[in-house]
């Protein structure tokens, strides 16, 4: 892809190019931006052909955690939006520092007036027989994760060579997605650069236990295999098989370009405190350079050097002074924190504090009453005090005694404060160190009106890469916002003041009879709602007003418009109802039928005791229907805010366990139920012995049946926080266990709020609340029950039977189709 | 299809319901969603949203935007630009009413198919 940067005739700007698309370049280029948008004309080169990216979550990439997506920094946007000419995938393969040009590998000129180096580092490839051999690779680059990835779908072993922070966390992502991971280390510890011995020691352990394979103390002899990677050799005769090597033991300052071009280059490109090379018209920013004797491979340094660049190149000098870094292991479950100097040396204490039982370990080395390094492993929660305290060179002689236990102790309260502990940091504090952003600037952020963790993550950045420092930023939140966030109800949603209970209370009370009167008379601060107060909405008028109200078909989620669920290609997945998880020879061939005729790529049995069908095409969808309603079946409401399905086990029927018939039960059940719509989806089991093979224990509403009866339980989840039911109470007749389940589902229908599963709805009213409507009260019992049969009563049309006989067709067919060859024809 | 040079009959405009909108098959490349406000506005976006792709025509339409079935992103038919804190943004196709028929602009229909 060649995109020559345009420079129109009346743009007189200097002309800035950067050799590098990484987080370098790009971070020095917003930063300029921010200072002064209008002073260069920009243009980025970069190897890659990809837009600017974050490097360091390319391990949660790994991990399957984010996908590339999430981990872009800049969009195209970014370059359209600020004037920015990208050309990526070409790199830069020479400088002509006479001529002041620069020349791509496929012979693109470009001619600068200031020029910026980020190239970054390249992965050391340690010279060893086979490391040549394909199946080698590095972990470098979003195409290093494809090449992983592509041989994790593969199975098998992988060796991974560097028990470093990469290697690591390479290991852990090729772990996870099913490899066979062993690690080779050639020094004693793992992360010997940022551990002690102790805290390797506890990392070693946790790995292990996670599967892995960890050699220390290993010497790599050659890679073996023939025509691809088959093994590596270590040095003491051991082979491990190996289908995929991954060398993850440093890397080098990428100095080649530079050097070729005659810049002073040491280590890494030297420059100066503003980051200017030996030519005062080339800069060099990131891993590339050395500063005062020094090169840095982590991210945090890359931001102040940014800062000082971007000073520099608008004449307002503030001059980098090296930095101090600090490292967090990106794995999940596996907290590692370390800062500083942790080498003991003259002069240096240490204080440590070990709780084996917990899996912590903490060590703080003062020098001089001051902190000089720090090692957290198991509770990294300090980690940011630490490293403020560190950076700032604050006496901690006061602190010395608690300064173990954390910020909260030494700060004199006892019981850990978060608020407080965010509160006492400094503004230059480091809250997010994935995107560089300190705690002045979260908080300003807020103040200019980021009022959520969301719009925080959108503006400046912080949580929204690794997320680890989300804690920190919602503290910051709450601390800023004060009671502003805190205080009031809950609104429904930003279109209204009103939380859910009121405005269902008033729709009652003022007899409200449509969404736009709702609207208008509880002073919507929008025309026509959005996507979270209009559905609610529907739901509530449609359950205040059975068989008056007039469903808005618009203020449907998609998949209640069209009664089936979409699938992310757009096709959509149909699930007919089999009463009670019954079915019968027409109904299983109606089904074949139409997964042959339609070309569906997938039946699957669903946890619910159903099947279901994917890859129905929306036009597709009313002929399905007309065939599935022929052979007797009707819509599953696997789709909607509705009872979605009864499970059973076989019961008395045919179990010798079976106490009772709970197939029948489950039927009769699905057959009072069916068609209601809910706050949110509702699933009931039935099972005919307390072993419990329908799992009625995690259902909405569980029917567990006995010897002398039929036990209830309510408020199941087996979701994202799985939650067994409570037992609301034990009944001796089918009969009255259709009775409290129609009350139940009738006051779970009027009183919660759209979107609330029973199980939360029942925590936040309480059992109790449950049992004194359902259970005590009987007259109020049959009052629900009635109100909900009578709803019932206008509810049991098969939406399918509608659509397949051409009802609301334009919900199915496009309005208009047009075919280019013809009209070119 | 009716068409001139520059536009694209694609039929009457009360055949699209109010908040809601209709699709525009497309052979070779994506659909276009032509929407329909409270207002009476209409408007066309590539069917495709720039975030996972999801069918912007089967959002649900609320002011002067539609919220992607898929993940909520809300997304400006004026402009196709995502809102509020998401980036990212779906190509809008031309459109205008013309004696109650609504034309789709010819051009970039066919660059959609491209």
């Amino acid at each position: 892809m060649e995109h020559r940067a345009l420079k129109p005739d009346a743009d007189t700007r200097e002309h800035l190019v950067v050799v590098g698309n990484g987080m370098a370049g790009c971070r020095a280029v917003e930063e300029l931006l921010a200072r002064d948008p209008a002073r260069y004309r920009v243009t980025i080169f970069g190897a890659e052909p990809r837009v600017n990216y974050n490097r360091i979550m390319l391990s949660p990439v790994l991990a399957g955690e984010k996908c590339f997506d999430d981990i872009v920094i800049n969009d195209a946007g970014w370059y359209a939006d600020n004037g920015i000419a990208l050309v990526a995938g070409d790199p830069v393969a020479a400088i002509d520092r006479a001529a002041k040009t620069v020349t791509t590998r496929s012979g693109l000129v470009e001619s600068y007036d200031r020029l910026l180096i980020a190239t970054g580092s390249d992965p050391f490839i340690i010279p060893v027989p086979g490391k040549d051999l394909p199946g080698v690779i590095a972990f470098r680059d979003m195409d290093d994760v494809d090449t992983m990835l592509a041989a994790a779908d593969a199975g098998g072993d992988a060796v991974v060579i560097g028990g470093g922070l990469l290697g690591l966390e390479a290991a852990h992502g090729l772990s996870l997605r099913g490899m066979k991971v062993t690690v080779i280390h050639l020094m004693p510890t793992l992360m010997e650069r940022q551990l002690d011995e102790a805290a390797g020691w506890l990392l070693k352990n946790a790995l292990e236990a996670r599967g892995q394979t960890i050699l220390t103390g290993a010497d790599t002899a050659e890679i073996i295999g023939t025509g691809k990677v088959e093994g590596v050799r270590l040095k003491d005769g051991t082979l491990i098989p190996a289908s995929l090597v991954v060398m993850a033991v440093g890397i080098r300052p990428s100095v080649a370009l530079a050097r070729d071009a005659g810049l002073a280059v040491g280590r890494g490109i030297q420059v100066d405190d503003h980051m200017v090379t030996s030519d005062p018209a080339v800069l060099a920013v990131g891993e590339c350079v050395e500063h005062d004797g020094q090169v840095y491979g982590l991210v945090a340094p890359l931001w102040d050097m940014c800062r000082s660049l971007a000073d520099g190149l608008v004449e307002q000098h503030s001059g980098y002074r090296g930095s101090v870094t600090s490292t967090k292991l990106k794995v999940s479950g596996i907290d590692v924190f370390s800062a500083g100097d942790f080498s003991a040396g003259d002069g240096c204490e240490d204080i440590v504090l070990r709780d084996a039982s917990r899996g912590v370990y903490k060590r703080v080395i003062v020098k001089d009453d001051r902190i000089v390094g720090a090692v957290l492993y198991g509770d990294t929660a300090d980690g940011g005090w630490y490293f403020d305290l560190l950076k700032r060179q604050e006496d901690v002689s006061d602190l010395r005694d608690l300064l173990i236990f954390g910020q909260a102790f030494a700060a004199g309260g006892g019981a850990a404060d978060p608020k407080a502990a965010v509160a006492a940091l400094s503004d230059d504090a480091e809250i997010c160190g994935c995107n560089g952003v300190t705690k002045g600037q979260v908080v300003s952020c807020i103040a200019k009106g980021a009022h959520s963790l969301d719009a925080v993550r959108g503006t400046c950045k912080a949580s929204a890469s690794c997320g680890s420092c989300t804690g920190l930023v919602e503290n910051l939140l709450a601390l800023t916002l004060g009671d502003d966030v805190q205080s009031g109800p809950k609104t429904m949603c930003k279109c209204t003041s009103f939380g859910h209970d009121d405005v269902r209370r008033e729709i009652v009370a003022q007899g409200m009879r449509s969404i736009p009167e709702v609207m208008q008379k509880l002073h919507w601060t929008t025309p026509d709602g959005c996507s979270s107060c209009r559905p609610a909405l529907n739901y509530y008028l449609l359950c205040a007003l059975p068989g008056d109200y007039v469903d808005d078909q618009q203020s449907r989620f998609v998949n209640e418009r069209l009664h089936a669920n979409i699938q992310k290609d757009g096709t959509y997945s149909v699930v007919p109802r089999m009463w009670g998880g019954l079915t019968n020879p027409t109904e299983l061939r109606a089904i074949a039928d139409v997964v042959e005729k339609y070309n569906a790529p997938m039946v699957k049995v669903t946890g619910g005791q159903r099947l279901d069908i994917f890859g129905i095409k929306k036009e597709d969808l009313p002929a399905v229907w007309a065939d599935l309603n022929a052979a007797g079946m009707v819509s599953g409401h696997a789709y909607g805010k509705a009872l979605r399905t009864v499970k059973t086990c076989v019961g008395s029927e045919w179990c010798r366990f079976g106490t009772q018939d709970s197939t029948g039960l489950g039927v009769k059940l699905e057959r009072m139920s069916w068609g209601s719509w809910m706050p949110h989806k509702f699933k009931i089991a039935v099972s005919g012995c307390p072993r419990n093979c329908a799992e009625a224990t995690i259902k909405d509403f569980g029917v567990v049946c006995v010897d002398s009866g039929y036990e209830l339980h309510v408020g199941g989840n087996g979701g994202i926080h799985v939650r067994a039911t409570d037992l609301l109470c034990k009944v001796a007749t089918e009969q009255e266990a259709m009775d409290y389940c129609a009350a139940f589902i009738q006051l779970y229908r009027e009183e919660a709020r759209y979107l609330e599963r029973t199980a939360p709805w029942i925590e936040r009213v309480g059992l109790d609340y449950v049992k004194a409507h359902i259970v005590e009260d009987d007259t109020g019992r049959e009052a629900l029950r009635a109100r909900f049969l009578y709803s019932q009563s206008f509810s049991q049309h098969d939406p399918w039977a509608q659509r397949a006989e051409g009802a609301e067709a334009e919900h199915h067919a496009p309005m208009a189709r047009f075919t280019p060859q013809k009209e070119i024809a | 299809m009716t068409t001139t040079a520059d536009w694209l009959d694609i039929g009457w405009l009360d055949q699209i319901p109010a908040r809601g909108s209709r699709t525009v098959q497309v052979e070779g490349g994506d659909d276009i969603a032509v929407f329909r406000t409270a207002e009476g506005k209409v408007f066309a976006l590539l069917d495709r949203c720039p975030h996972k792709h999801g069918r912007l025509s089967q959002g649900i339409v609320h002011g002067g935007a539609v919220a992607c079935p898929l993940h909520n992103w809300r997304i400006s038919l004026a402009t196709g630009e995502a809102l509020g804190d998401d980036k990212g943004c779906t190509p809008t196709v031309p459109v205008k009413i013309d004696g109650g028929r609504v034309l789709i602009c010819r051009a970039s229909t066919i660059k959609a198919a491209a």
